[in-house]
């Protein structure tokens, strides 16, 4: 009895650790700055939408969602579609080419961003592709190949190789068969694909920071670390920008679980 | 072979993007690592192995190594240790262990950024929660300055890292559960098996690869880890929480020392491929059939 109240109080203890913080959001961000002050931690005595009012009139709010949603939106389908077409391509080239091109994306997975940045940051600069969304996502997409290669050929790796093989005899060429029967038959796991990306992609940090300067550009992210420029430790005002940068991503997970886990699943199992 | 010259197209364009902007930008980044370049001018020198002379040299170099270190073993450490335990009690698939399961798992989907945000505001001195629960229920003289403190950050920012990732983890470790067969642990239990019995001498032994793969997963997040300390503490105070993804970037985009900072680059690189082939290994060898 004891030992099952223990499990209990374990589960319900750590989920109190992920809620209170992300409670704490929401009271704050629906407080005045001297409501704040007086119960800096509590529940709102009365709910207060000047943050918000604020935020929306002070900040771009809209524009820093459209190029998120611009960037996220283009990075994922651009990698799906060039990450299946290589994968599709991988299993059916047999062992030796195949494998050969798998060690190649392989390589890339090893190289952490923060490597790869600073040489990135410079070809681009070259090339006059800087500040410019196109460049961002033609990078993003180039630095996450590997993981897509990874996932999606790990994916259809499992497809049955006999009904390709009979798409084959039927007459369909290869695009007929990537798109008439590889791509349908591996739905679910482009949907879990892209949620993966769909997160890294959006929660990005590093290459916006880097290759955008200008607020017209600017994603989610990188508009967080202005605000916080402009509302120095104003917790409300804060609090508010976390509220309202994190709502889509947390409705798109309420409605899409499923995918989210599994991708995350999928995409750490690189080993 | 004609079956290789019809599927070639499917790797043109992402093979060529992929080499283009990332593996033969990161390779010049190696060529970097022998210059003064400072990212700027148009022209640098070639100094041979200068940069990583100084850097052996760099206190803040070497304090970001360790940094990364004692991040890294604290963050497996929590991170492994707790989503194991919750993963054991949430194996089955019932209603709440499924409800548990998506709960743990929201901070992993909410940016980095905003997390660290979040934490900045749970850890503040005076208005934060912990330290106004501490003062509320008379523990008043355990309150810290959790970001502030030069012995404490780096542990107060791992715990945020573990905070995000442990919901990822003990989904990892359920699919690891969920493989062994039931009938092996049932047959335990009806030969007399204790739970710690059946826990040490079954489910842990066979449970060994996927904890392998969380380990794995973990040590290179954390060695990778740079969004939480840029935003948390940048780095301070006194370079305390600085790591070598901090250190790198400031070293090329705030003193523009682009020569020096591909070496950082280089090292880390070198340091990121020797722990992967180290778990590799293990990984291999601890490969269990059933």
């Amino acid at each position: 009895m004891l030992l099952k109240l223990l499990k209990w109080l374990l589960l319900i203890g750590f989920a109190l650790v992920v809620l209170i913080p992300l409670m704490l959001v929401v009271f704050t961000a629906f407080k005045s700055t001297p409501q704040f002050y007086a119960n800096p931690i509590g529940f709102p005595t009365k709910l207060f939408t000047g943050n918000f009012r604020t935020l929306f009139e002070e900040q771009p709010i809209w524009r820093y969602a459209r190029n998120s949603v611009l960037v996220t939106v283009s990075t994922v389908f651009f990698e799906l579609l060039l990450a299946s077409m290589i994968a599709y391509g991988i299993i059916r080239s047999g062992r030796v080419f195949g494998k050969g091109m798998y060690a190649l994306f392989a390589v890339g997975l090893m190289i952490p961003s923060q490597v790869s940045i600073i040489p990135i940051y410079s070809l681009l600069h070259k090339l006059g592709w800087t500040n410019s969304i196109a460049g961002l996502v033609a990078v993003t997409v180039s630095v996450l190949m590997p993981l897509s290669v990874f996932m999606l050929g790990g994916f259809m790796r499992t497809l049955p190789k006999e009904i390709m093989e009979a798409g084959s005899i039927d007459g369909l060429g290869e695009w007929g068969i990537l798109l008439r029967i590889a791509l349908p038959l591996s739905a679910p796991y482009l949907a879990a694909t892209s949620a993966f990306l769909f997160v890294i992609v959006w929660n990005d940090l590093l290459f916006p920071m880097l290759l955008v300067n200008t607020k017209e550009k600017m994603t989610l992210p990188i508009a967080m670390l202005q605000f916080r420029g402009e509302f120095v430790a104003n917790y409300p005002m804060l609090m508010t920008g976390v509220l309202v940068t994190s709502i889509p991503m947390i409705v798109l997970y309420v409605f899409l679980q499923r995918f989210f886990i599994s991708g995350a699943l999928a995409g750490s199992l690189k080993g | 072979m004609r079956r290789y010259k019809r599927l070639i197209i499917f790797f043109v364009p992402g093979t060529l993007l992929y080499l283009g902007l990332f593996i033969y930008p990161s390779l010049t980044g190696l060529l970097h690592s022998f210059t003064d370049w400072d990212g700027l001018s148009p022209s640098y020198r070639y100094i041979g192995l200068d940069n990583y002379r100084t850097l052996s040299e760099n206190i803040v170099f070497s304090k970001s190594l360790g940094n990364n270190m004692k991040f890294m073993l604290a963050v497996v450490l929590v991170q492994t240790v707790v989503s194991l335990i919750l993963a054991l009690r949430l194996s089955k698939e019932t209603k709440t262990s499924i409800v548990l399961r998506s709960l743990y798992f929201v901070p992993t989907v909410i940016s980095s950024v905003a997390v660290g945000f979040i934490w900045t505001f749970v850890y503040d001195p005076t208005l934060g929660v912990i330290n106004q629960a501490l003062e509320q229920s008379g523990f008043g003289n355990l309150t810290q300055n959790w970001l502030g403190d030069i012995n404490l950050a780096i542990f107060s920012i791992a715990l945020v890292q573990a905070w995000a990732h442990i919901g990822q983890m003990v989904i990892l470790f359920v699919a690891g559960l969920q493989a062994i067969p039931t009938e092996l642990i049932e047959s335990a239990k009806l030969d007399g098996g204790s739970r710690w019995q059946v826990f040490t001498r079954i489910t842990w032994p066979l449970l060994a690869p996927a904890a392998a793969i969380v380990v794995a997963f973990t040590t290179i997040q954390s060695l990778k880890a740079f969004d939480l300390v840029f935003t948390m503490t940048g780095g301070g105070p006194n370079y305390a929480t600085e790591i070598l993804s901090t250190f790198i970037y400031s070293t090329a985009f705030s003193s523009y020392k682009f020569g020096l900072a591909s070496a950082a680059s280089v090292l880390f690189l070198a340091l990121i491929s020797l722990i992967t082939f180290l778990q590799f290994r293990i990984l291999r060898t601890d490969r269990i059939s059933y």
